[in-house]
């Protein structure tokens, strides 16, 4: 038995906690009888994959195949994004859609079906697997893919590793010019400005903006919109660039060494951290060439960033609400949250877009992700969110969650009822995969 | 194109070797008992590096089919690691013959008859460098862990021996003493982490150690310090201590 948690630090429980390194050692496990749930590099902020017996993925983390001629990867679940980078970058690929960390595994981002700055042009992650063999209850290896075993492909794919444990996955990566990103950062004032801003940046590849959540009034919504290309080599200036333009300089790696007092993030000082971030951009629009890791990774040169929110821990609320509703929705909710006050310094906002999977997180629409350190007020002010996010038809990321109740869940993922059915039926009747929110939102028993 | 042997290629210690001389351009021959492992980490490596990697199967306690295997090696390798161990819970190897036997025989009785064939090979062709895993619990006998200990101490009272043999021949020994390292095999233990050495920080050392003809590498340089004051407490006062 050993202390774990997810990224947010809340909740922590005591689990027995067990790795694999073969499909045979994995099958053991599972003829142990309890419940079980994988758990990949503890990215995910909540309770997702906690639960009293955890299986660690990540020592199963081989790349089994790679084609050159079509970029296509095949590679077992406990590879890190970051493992591929460091492999790839330097070859000329990239990943197909990443999210704001790369430090997650290639099994967590089917589960969780992540999205990235380029979902209104991509789509989310889960979109990009062409197959992947996912091991049963029973210790039988299924492939699926979009075409073969398809049912059991749906629900995989943002199916919170509920349907079983995957195994390995193959998906195409990107080609790159170069490991650099031609960044261009606007300032919008307010919440209209910035709406209209993504509305404008369609064509552009990646796009995303931080947003001040603490700015009220004339000021609400005020932020800053990066949005992005992969740089071409001609797109390079920098002489040190050009000369090795698939090569990135390590950073500097910062790290909170300790666990911050919890008085250390306060009204002040995260209203004097976003009153800084927003003003170091002046107004206007402001072209870069920044390499990947700035550009989509900034928060991963700090190890154990999660520290600083101290030892209550800490959630991301993170909803999105459809389009139609996101101009009028954004900024009452977004008006309520800066009356709180409860808000700190890193929030996010982006446009999605489109998106039919079973499961997932991503719909046309505006989604804002934001942190909370844990205390009863911020509980009390999601209950509140709660009710605005489902009346304007929007719903909570999984992968963030640590607090949602049953009703909220039933009431905003439209295929809750039928993703409980399909689980049970495609382990043959009963299911030991089972997480501790799984159990808290009622999709297993 | 040099080639380097791995002798218990599955270990995440021999891993993260193999990924280090994969880089540098090296090609692989991955030697180890555990087939399911084997074929995973070899197309690992070649994905991550384009070079050529073979696996072999090999069981460290099997001593008799040791000849037959390096014979029977497409590619006689440059440079060889053996990395492979055994470690069982120190309570109940204490009293368990078998696993008495097991302990000796694979951490040192299988080093000392592999790294003996390739070592005449190596002789013969008058170059070539030998790497191997021994242990600072070799360095003294302690009661937490003295029969796994005196395997290792064997198997660097060997390794020393060899490499006083070999060093006229053109043929360069190295043994490896890790200290703590964060592995599969210590995953349940409690370990201080100023004292852990990751297996990348070990394969780096082995790397850079067989480049500059080092004799004796402990990874982290505290361990060669910390070793030096254990071996000279006086052994009155050092039996009475509990290590």
């Amino acid at each position: 038995m050993r202390k774990i948690s997810d990224w947010g630090n809340y909740p922590v429980i005591e689990a027995e906690v067990n790795g694999f390194d073969t499909a045979e050692q994995l099958k053991r496990q599972l003829e142990q009888p309890g419940e079980v749930i994988a758990f990949g590099n503890g990215r995910s902020y909540g309770d997702a994959s906690l639960q009293d017996r955890i299986l660690l993925t990540r020592r199963f983390s081989k790349f089994l195949s790679f084609d050159p001629a079509t970029g296509e990867l095949c590679c077992q679940a406990g590879v890190l994004l970051s493992e591929i980078l460091d492999v790839f970058v330097p070859k000329g690929w990239f990943l197909p859609v990443t999210p704001g960390t790369k430090l997650i595994t290639v099994g967590g981002a089917i589960a969780s079906d992540v999205h990235g700055k380029n979902h209104h042009v991509d789509g989310s992650f889960g979109q990009h697997i062409r197959s992947m063999d996912v091991m049963r209850n029973d210790g039988s290896v299924i492939t699926c893919s979009p075409t073969e075993n398809a049912e059991f492909f749906k629900v995989t794919v943002g199916g919170m590793g509920l349907s079983g444990i995957i195994l390995n996955a193959s998906f195409r990566l990107r080609k790159i010019e170069t490991a650099y990103i031609r960044e261009e950062t606007v300032r919008a004032s307010n919440l209209d400005e910035i709406m209209d801003g993504f509305e404008a940046s369609d064509d552009w590849t990646y796009s995303v903006a931080w947003i001040d959540c603490l700015a009220k009034g004339d000021a609400l919504g005020r932020s800053i919109l990066m949005r992005g290309e992969h740089a071409a080599e001609t797109d390079l200036v920098e002489q040190a660039h050009r000369a090795k333009p698939l090569a990135v300089k390590k950073g500097l790696q910062l790290g909170v060494p300790v666990v911050f007092p919890n008085f250390a993030l306060n009204p002040l000082s995260m209203k004097a951290f976003n009153f800084a971030y927003y003003n170091k951009t002046r107004p206007g629009t402001h072209k870069h060439i920044v390499d990947y890791n700035s550009f989509f990774y900034p928060l991963d040169a700090v190890d154990n960033w999660n520290r600083i929110y101290g030892r209550r821990g800490f959630t991301q609320y993170q909803f999105v609400i459809p389009k139609e509703a996101g101009r009028e929705g954004m900024r009452k909710i977004l008006t309520r949250i800066t009356e709180s006050g409860l808000g700190s310094f890193l929030a996010v906002l982006k446009l999605f877009g489109e998106q039919d999977s079973f499961m997932s997180f991503p719909m046309a629409g505006y989604t804002l992700a934001l942190d909370f350190p844990i205390s009863s007020k911020a509980m009390e002010l999601f209950k509140e969110l709660d009710a605005m996010v489902a009346d304007y038809g929007g719903r909570l990321y999984l992968a963030k969650d640590s607090r949602m109740d049953a009703a909220m869940f039933e009431k905003t993922y439209p295929n809750a009822n039928e993703f409980r059915q399909a689980i049970a039926m495609l382990n043959e009747g009963s299911t030991q995969f089972a997480s501790l929110q799984s159990k808290r939102i009622g999709i297993t028993g | 194109m040099k080639n380097i042997l791995i002798l218990g290629a599955t270990s995440d210690m021999a891993q993260a070797i193999a990924k280090k001389y994969a880089e540098q351009g090296w090609s692989l021959t991955l030697a180890a008992r555990q087939e399911a492992l084997l074929g995973p980490i070899a197309s690992d490596l070649k994905v991550r590096a384009d070079v050529p990697v073979q696996t072999v199967l090999f069981d460290a306690a099997d001593f008799a089919g040791h000849r037959k295997l390096y014979e029977s090696l497409e590619t006689k390798p440059d440079a060889v690691i053996a990395c492979f161990g055994y470690m069982s819970d120190q309570e109940k190897v204490r009293s368990d013959v078998e696993d008495i036997r097991r302990t000796i025989d694979v951490n040192f009785t299988g080093m000392a008859t592999i790294l003996s064939i390739i070592a005449a090979d190596f002789e013969q062709r008058g170059r070539g460098a030998i790497a191997a895993v021994s242990s600072v619990a070799g360095d003294r006998g302690r009661q937490s862990n003295y029969i796994y200990g005196s395997a290792k101490a064997g198997l660097s009272a060997f390794l020393g021996g060899l490499r006083n043999r070999l060093a006229k021949k053109g043929v360069h020994v190295m043994t490896v003493k890790p200290g703590f390292a964060r592995t599969k095999m210590t995953e349940n233990l409690e370990l201080p982490a100023a004292l852990t050495a990751s297996p990348e920080q070990i394969a780096d050392a082995v790397f850079k150690g067989l480049e500059k003809k080092k004799n004796v590498v402990y990874t982290l340089w505290m361990w060669r310090w910390i070793m030096l004051i254990i071996r000279h407490i006086p052994e009155f006062i050092f039996k009475k201590m509990s290590m």
